[in-house]
């Protein structure tokens, strides 16, 4: 049933309680998700996308509102998630493989199995290679890179990605989405993408979801109708200037652009 | 071949201390310091090699105390910091007795020690577990609080239970500030030991500082002073070397050239 909601938020908020009193950073917001469906998040910084990801990854109480996974509840964190956090939180101690491997020896996952992934996984991610290498002699992208192999060791069913490409240079960053794109046609996996690039939302998503400042809440929700699979020249197609247009036309209105 | 072995980085500290004895030995003679103030270097090496046995006996025996205190410090300390760092309620109560009690100097209550646990090396392991058991928890504290909330949130979200997350991700992530701890205790318990040796004590290189200062042999309280010092480096590059094979990713270990 590939149009049921998998994801369901009614009227979640979020306010931070710190020293200096209570800060809000959500407004109520009210979207819901498909299963299979890629769901990008733009919006400029400070509006709550992080807060909103760690919200549906269960690591991260809601407020008020309820927000579902599969019809209920959540409650802390799901097994059934791949997260890919905004730094690459990999551990100084631990080799770029023995990072990714971290997910399986946690989640007790066969040992040859989950190697044999995490290898093929780093070979399409392009870090063949450097396997025994630490994560502080990668550059920045390339640990972005192994922690996106990490989310996905376990063929989670729903990633949550907060702006996985935000290190890496135009021309990796498109190979990277091409790559998404396959993992989630081939797998069917429910995407939910934080990025601040217009064209990545649009490029990979079924539907991009434009949030305000903050305190954050939703401002508009475009369908992507756009043929696929995508192809990078679809890019300088007039369709997709459409719908750049008009997701860029929110930050100009409110006088922000985040890039 | 001579200036390559000149700049040997490992040579550097013993190029410096010859160059400072050269120092003390020519403002003795140029400002004529009587023996009885500061004695010669030479004197200093004799009174070693004279004094030799004993000196190695006295410094074995101070060596033990302050084994015997540093093993208190973590085993005391590091458990006690954890419970610090994980509970705010148990910080809220015993941190600020802790560095209360760190502003008693320990000169002043060691006698008591003595008064309560005889003339052995007891009182002795205690001073030096006194003098070295705060860096550790100070450094303890600071090293589980600063892991990181998103390190964590990893954790949680790969299902990790209590215990995986505590070693495979918290602990590891405060061992270069654990270190940085036990490095500063090793070298404060050398000094506790000997601060329990002055006080009430037969033996070790705390009670030979005491006798010779007692009988005017400067050159031999300076002997008794560079084998104490020494004894403060050696344990220290002992813990350092257990530092470079127990956390070889750290920043602080990465050897780039
Ligand atoms: N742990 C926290 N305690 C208090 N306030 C917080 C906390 N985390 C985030 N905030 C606040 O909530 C707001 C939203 O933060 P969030 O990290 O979700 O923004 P974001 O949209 O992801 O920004 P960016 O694009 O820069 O990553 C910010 O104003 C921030 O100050
Ligand atoms: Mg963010």
């Amino acid at each position: 049933m590939p149009n049921q909601h998998l994801i369901e938020a009614r009227g979640v908020t979020k306010v931070y309680q710190t020293k200096d009193g209570a800060v809000e950073s959500l407004k109520p917001l009210d979207f819901s998700i498909r299963e299979g469906e890629f769901i990008s998040v733009v919006g400029p910084s400070g509006c709550g996308k992080s807060t909103l990801l760690k919200m549906v990854a269960g690591l991260l109480p809601v407020t008020a509102g309820t927000l579902e996974l599969a019809g209920k509840p959540i409650s802390g964190p799901q097994r059934d998630v791949g997260i890919v956090f905004q730094s690459s939180v990999l551990l100084a101690w631990r080799t770029v493989l023995d990072n990714i491997l971290l997910q399986a020896e946690i989640r007790r996952m066969p040992k040859a199995e989950a190697l044999a992934k995490a290898r093929q996984l780093m070979s399409m991610a392009g870090l063949a290679g450097f396997e025994g290498k630490y994560p502080w002699q990668l550059s920045g992208g390339m640990q972005q890179r192994a922690s996106i192999c990490r989310a996905l060791l376990h063929n989670p069913s729903v990633l949550l990605m907060d702006e996985p490409f935000g290190a890496l240079d135009a021309m990796t960053r498109e190979t990277m989405n091409l790559e998404l794109q396959r993992i989630w046609s081939e797998s069917k996996k429910t995407v939910l993408l934080i990025t601040h690039s217009i064209p990545e939302a649009i490029f990979l998503s079924d539907r991009v979801m434009v949030m305000s400042e903050r305190p954050g809440s939703i401002a508009a929700i475009y369908d992507i109708d756009l043929l696929r699979p995508r192809t990078l020249d679809m890019m300088g197609s007039p369709a997709f200037a459409v719908f750049a247009k008009k997701v860029r036309a929110h930050f100009y209105s409110q006088g922000t652009l985040d890039h | 071949m001579l200036r390559r072995l000149l700049l040997l980085p490992a040579l550097r500290p013993f190029l410096l201390i010859i160059l400072l004895l050269v120092l003390w030995d020519l403002a003795i003679r140029i400002f004529k310091i009587p023996a009885y103030l500061i004695p010669r270097p030479e004197q200093v090496v004799q009174q070693l090699f004279a004094e030799w046995p004993r000196l190695l006996t006295e410094s074995w025996k101070t060596t033990q105390a302050t084994l015997g205190g540093f093993a208190l410090t973590i085993l005391i300390g590091i458990p006690l910091a954890m419970v610090i760092a994980y509970s705010k309620l148990v910080e809220s109560y015993v941190y600020p007795l802790l560095v209360f009690s760190q502003s008693i100097p320990k000169v002043a209550i060691a006698p008591l020690f003595v008064v309560w646990f005889g003339f052995g090396i007891f009182p002795k392991i205690i001073s030096a577990f006194l003098l070295g058991f705060f860096p550790v928890v100070v450094s303890t504290v600071m090293g589980f609080k600063s892991v990181e909330p998103d390190m964590i949130d990893l954790a949680r979200s790969m299902g990790a239970s209590r215990l995986q997350t505590f070693f495979k991700f918290s602990l590891p992530q405060a061992l270069p500030a654990i270190f940085s701890g036990l490095k500063v205790s090793i070298t404060l318990a050398v000094v506790g030991a000997v601060v329990g040796e002055f006080v009430g004590s037969n033996s070790g290189i705390g009670y030979v500082l005491q006798v010779a200062n007692g009988n005017f042999d400067l050159p031999l309280m300076f002997a008794a002073l560079v084998v104490l010092s020494t004894i403060g480096v050696l344990l220290f590059v002992a813990i350092d070397l257990i530092e470079r094979l127990m956390i070889p990713w750290h920043a602080s270990q990465r050897q780039v050239f």
